[in-house]
Order: C-alpha cells, then sequence, then structure tokens
C-alpha cells in the first residue's frame, strides 16, 4: 500500500462516496425520521411516533395498493419469464438471419416508457383499439380491457410482457454458456431433445432464472408509469399501485409523513421478499462450483 | 441442437446423412421458423398498429372493421402534432439533461471504478461493498427527503436535480455502473500500471492514458445505459419541472396525453416521433446494446 495510492483512491472514490452519502443513506435517514412526524408540505412537522404505521392498518386503500402490486407482480414475473425464456430458446437454435430476429424480438424494449403507455391506450380502447378490433373480426367476445375492474390488471400484464427484451437477452447468454458436452452426454445416452432440455438446459440456467426473477420482482414491484398515465389508479382503484399511492399522498395530498412511512414500509417489503428468495434460492438454485455462493 | 451441430459436422466430414436422420431435422428447422414467426407476429403488430394509425386520418381510423393501410397518408400528422406543443424544446431539453448525465456518470463512476480496482488503500472493499448496497435500494424511499433537499435549496424547476446526482456516481442505481467499469477494469493488465508509475506517472495519468482508452467498450455500454435511462426518466421530470418550456420529451408527452385524449392520429404520430430517435441508436449500436444487457446479467 503506496501512500500516493491510498490519497489518490480516496480522492477519485470521493464522488461516489458522497454521492452515496447525500443521495442514498441520507435520504433513507431523513424518509424514517419523517415517517414519525405529521407533516404537510410548507408547515413544520410535529412528532407522532408510530401513528403513521398503524394508521396504515385501517387504510383501506393502503391494502388495495398493495394487493393490486402483488397481483400486478405474481402476473407480470412468471409470465415475462416464460416468454423471455422461450423465445431465448427459439433465438439459441441455428436460425438463418439471427441477428434480424434477435433485434425483432428486442425492439419493444425499445419504447420509451411513457411512448409505451400512449401506444398501448390506444391498443386498449374498447372501440376502435387493436385488440377489440382483432377479437371482433375473429367473432370472439371483446373486453373493456384497462376501463374494466376485473380485467385492468391483467391487461397492464399483458403490456409488461411486450416488453420481455432486457430479461429474454441475460436468458440467451445464459443459454449460450450452457457447456455443450454435458448435451453430448445426454445424446450419446440417447436423450432427446426433452431429456436434453429437463437435464441440461434447465438446471444450468437456474442462477440466470434465479437472477431475472429477482431483478423483476424488485422491479415490478416499483410500477408507477401505467398507473399515472394510464388509469390514474382506477377503475374503482383496481390499478392503484403501491408506488402511485405514496406518489398521491405525498404530492398531491401533501401528507409528507405518512408517505414516508409507506417508503419505508415498500422498503421493508422488499428487502424481506428478497431475503426470501434468496433462502429459498438454496433449493433450486444450481450452482457448479459448491460453496460459490 | 447439439446432435444438429453434431450431425453438421459429421456431413462436413462427407458422411453422407441417411434419410433417417436427415428428416425430422427438416421437420426441425420448420418447425423453428413457423415458431419464430409466430413469436414475431404479435411482437411487431403493436407497431403495426402504431404506425398505421399515426398515418391515417381519423375517419378512416374509425372504420370497422378496422384497415390498415392508410388512404391517402396522413404525413400531415406529424407536423401538426408536433407543433400543437413544442416538441422541438422538449428534445432539446432532453438531450441537454441526457449529455450532462451521461458526461456526469461515465467520469465519476470510472473515476471511482478505477480507485476500487487499481489503487489499494485501506477500506476499499467495505467501502466498495457498502455503495453496492444502493442498487437495492427502492428509489421510492429517497424521493421524499430528496425532494425536500432540492426545494430547501431552491432549485425546484431546474435541471438541477436531474443531473446533479449523475456527477456522484450516478447516485442510488448508478453505483451499478461503478460495479459494471471496475469488473472490466479488472481484466487489464496490472503490469501497464507498475510501469507507468515506475516512469513516474500519477494515478490520474494511469487512469486517463491506460485504463481509460482500452476500456471502450464497457464506457459506451454505461453511456448507451445512462442516455436511455435519461431520455425513459419520467418519474424526475414529473416532480421537478413545472415550466412547460423545461419539459422532457417523456414529461411532453404525458401532458400531450392528456390534452388530446381522442386525437389518436397525432397521438400516434407524436409517439412514434419519440420512440424513433431510441430505434436509430439502436441500430448503430446495436451490438453494444446486445453486450450491455448482457453485462448486466453477469453481476450474479
Amino acid at each position: 500500500m503506496r501512500r500516493f495510492e491510498t490519497r489518490w483512491g480516496i480522492l477519485m472514490a470521493l464522488p461516489a462516496i458522497l454521492g452515496f452519502a447525500i443521495f442514498t443513506i441520507g435520504p433513507m435517514v431523513a424518509s424514517f425520521f419523517f415517517s414519525l412526524t405529521d407533516w404537510q408540505i410548507g408547515g413544520s412537522p410535529s412528532f407522532v411516533g408510530l401513528d403513521n404505521y398503524t394508521r396504515m392498518a385501517d387504510d383501506e386503500l393502503f391494502w388495495k395498493s398493495l394487493s393490486a402490486t402483488t397481483y400486478y407482480t405474481l402476473g407480470a414475473v412468471p409470465l415475462t419469464l416464460i416468454v423471455s425464456f422461450a423465445v431465448a430458446m427459439l433465438l439459441n437454435q441455428k436460425a438463418r438471419g439471427l441477428s434480424l430476429w434477435r433485434t425483432i424480438f428486442y425492439l419493444p424494449t425499445l419504447v420509451p416508457a411513457i411512448a409505451n403507455v400512449v401506444l398501448w391506450i390506444w391498443i386498449f380502447n374498447p372501440d376502435f383499439g387493436l385488440l377489440n378490433s382483432l377479437l371482433r373480426q375473429a367473432g370472439l367476445p371483446t373486453s373493456q380491457w384497462v376501463y374494466s375492474e376485473q380485467m385492468a390488471i391483467p391487461s397492464l400484464i399483458i403490456m409488461s410482457t411486450w416488453g420481455f427484451g432486457n430479461t429474454m437477452v441475460i436468458f440467451l447468454a445464459g443459454l449460450q454458456g450452457v457447456p455443450r458436452h454435458l448435451y453430448e452426454a445426454v445424446s450419446i445416452d440417447g436423450g432427446g431433445p426433452l431429456r436434453r432440455f429437463w437435464h441440461v438446459t434447465l438446471p444450468m440456467m437456474t442462477p440466470t432464472i434465479f437472477y431475472n426473477l429477482v431483478v423483476g420482482v424488485v422491479g415490478t414491484f416499483q410500477v408507477f408509469n401505467q398507473a399515472y398515465v394510464m388509469t390514474e389508479g382506477g377503475p374503482n382503484h383496481a390499478t392503484l399501485f403501491y408506488v402511485y399511492y405514496l406518489f398521491r399522498k405525498a404530492f398531491t395530498e401533501s401528507e409528507m409523513g405518512y408517505a414516508s412511512a409507506l417508503a419505508w414500509v415498500l422498503f421493508m417489503i422488499i428487502m424481506v421478499v428478497t431475503f426470501l428468495m434468496f433462502r429459498n434460492a438454496r433449493r433450486w438454485v444450481y450452482y457448479e462450483m459448491a460453496g460459490a455462493r | 441442437m447439439t446432435t444438429l451441430a453434431a450431425r453438421e459436422r459429421t456431413r462436413a466430414k462427407g458422411v453422407a446423412p441417411t434419410q433417417g436422420l436427415r428428416r425430422p431435422r427438416r421437420y426441425g428447422r420448420a418447425l423453428l421458423y413457423v415458431a419464430l414467426v409466430a413469436g414475431a407476429i404479435p411482437t411487431l403488430l403493436p407497431f403495426v398498429w402504431l404506425v398505421r394509425s399515426a398515418l391515417m386520418t381519423d375517419s378512416q381510423m374509425f372504420v370497422a372493421p378496422p384497415e390498415w393501410i392508410p388512404r391517402p397518408f396522413q404525413w400531415s400528422n406529424f407536423g401538426e402534432a408536433l407543433t400543437a406543443q413544442p416538441f422541438g424544446l422538449y428534445l432539446v431539453n432532453t438531450v441537454i439533461i441526457a449529455v450532462i448525465c451521461v458526461l456526469g456518470t461515465v467520469f465519476t463512476c470510472s473515476v471511482a471504478a478505477f480507485s476500487f480496482s487499481r489503487l489499494r488503500w485501506k477500506g476499499r472493499n467495505v467501502v466498495f461493498a457498502l455503495l453496492l448496497t444502493g442498487v437495492m435500494l427502492p428509489y421510492a424511499v429517497t424521493i421524499i427527503p430528496t425532494f425536500v433537499m432540492w426545494q430547501e435549496l431552491g432549485a425546484l424547476n431546474t435541471f438541477v436535480p436531474l443531473t446533479v446526482p449523475a456527477w456522484f456516481a450516478g447516485a442510488g442505481g448508478g453505483v451499478f455502473n461503478v460495479f459494471l467499469l471496475r469488473q472490466f477494469f479488472l481484466t487489464i493488465p496490472f503490469e501497464l500500471d507498475e510501469a507507468a508509475y515506475i516512469d513516474g506517472a500519477s494515478p490520474w495519468r494511469v487512469y486517463w492514458t491506460i485504463v481509460m482508452p482500452l476500456s471502450k467498450p464497457a464506457i459506451i455500454v454505461v453511456t448507451i445505459f445512462t442516455f436511455i435511462g435519461t431520455w425513459n426518466d419520467f418519474l424526475g421530470p414529473l416532480l421537478y419541472l413545472q415550466d412547460e418550456e423545461k419539459y422532457t420529451l417523456s414529461l411532453g408527452l404525458a401532458s400531450f396525453q392528456s390534452i388530446f385524449i381522442t386525437q389518436w392520429g397525432y397521438l400516434m404520430a407524436a409517439s412514434a416521433a419519440v420512440i424513433v430517435p431510441i430505434v436509430a441508436l439502436f441500430f448503430f449500436l446495436q451490438r453494444y446494446f446486445i453486450e450491455g444487457v448482457t453485462l448486466t446479467g453477469i453481476k450474479n
């Protein structure tokens, strides 16, 4: 350890360290203190202890937002995983024009979030939208999509699955890392494609599946844009997603204290869920080097 | 698929494949293309719908059953939509914010990554591990205090809250870029640094003249992700920008949507105009895009 290394080392890491202090740890601690107060923007905060947290227990909309978000996550994450895994399997074959196919399936991921929402409002339009037009032409029953309380979340799940490209590319990278000799071993033993999938591909892909699962759950749980631009939490609070509810409490109703408590509860939910996923991972995720993780 | 490759190899060696082997292979090929096309149709249909609607007159749009080819091509939708609100100005704002964010993120993240990978100092690994926990933090936990902070500093309705955090290594989730760059820096031979230090170079010189020029692919990846992240950001501009002349494209499009709520031709034309630059960027930098997503996946 040379002296100039220490000096330069700290100097060069300084922006990152300061950033962490100012924009991560500082606000986190601050939001915990805010959560113990009753505070409107412009007014001064008054200490109320854990009142905001106990209030949540009786807040119907809090529970509504929690269940809507959970429902959405439980639908969107597995569906996206399945679709992107299946497409990645296809793209891992030696098809002609591979880069063209890859581009096609990646394209929806490139659509900026708000343009995506605006496009899907039109696709979901009950009268002249793409989905109902097609259904009507095929003589099938149509739907009110995001305008119906029952169909709102399933509609948003369909919409989110369309942007499966990033998950797919990560699966594709994983698939290309599966050692070929394992497939050959199964083939020599007379195993067909199903066997190869079940005994080689799937086990070897569990770390990648696990990674996409964790990233997917953490990201999906914080869904916001669709609720803000498309549904405004409706109909009848069906799409009142957690972060949208938090946003409304903080910046529309100016209840900074209560909103901060909501933020901390969200933080704890995500921590607990992530922890459980990691604990559960030992049972089904396969790591080649025992004890590597 | 390995058997396919194996067969290909036997074939290359001049061993004639038997009929029995050939037929399932051909079926398999056909099935593969059927599956690819079957997947591509629903993937592309929304784009077709977007383009078709962007180029249609309202009267043709509301015909049942729906028509797919605009007659006539209503190019004026674009002109009218993009001048109904100052989208040119939104574009300039978005680009300004994105460029400042990219410069800040690339600079501060690469400097930090250099420190965490190639300089030895006490507590380095502990500090790095601590910073990485920021990646897992839900953004919602920090938005309220951060908002209050900028309000106290009188920075609301400026680009400051949207750009300054980028100059602190992206702050929060941006730490991921430090991780990515560090991983890349670790693959560069350390002998290069040592030789430079013997010649009396400073760490800054090593960073700037040795490590950075050798890390172009990783820097391009960070650039792309930061650019797209800023381009797509909605909550940030929504929280901090009030005056319409400061809007970004995302915010402008959302407000446009709430005003022209039933003017589908305009809405689709405006959406298409927001999508096109990113898609164009993708076609130029395709290799790095896919590489970048893959790099992020290696995290585990």
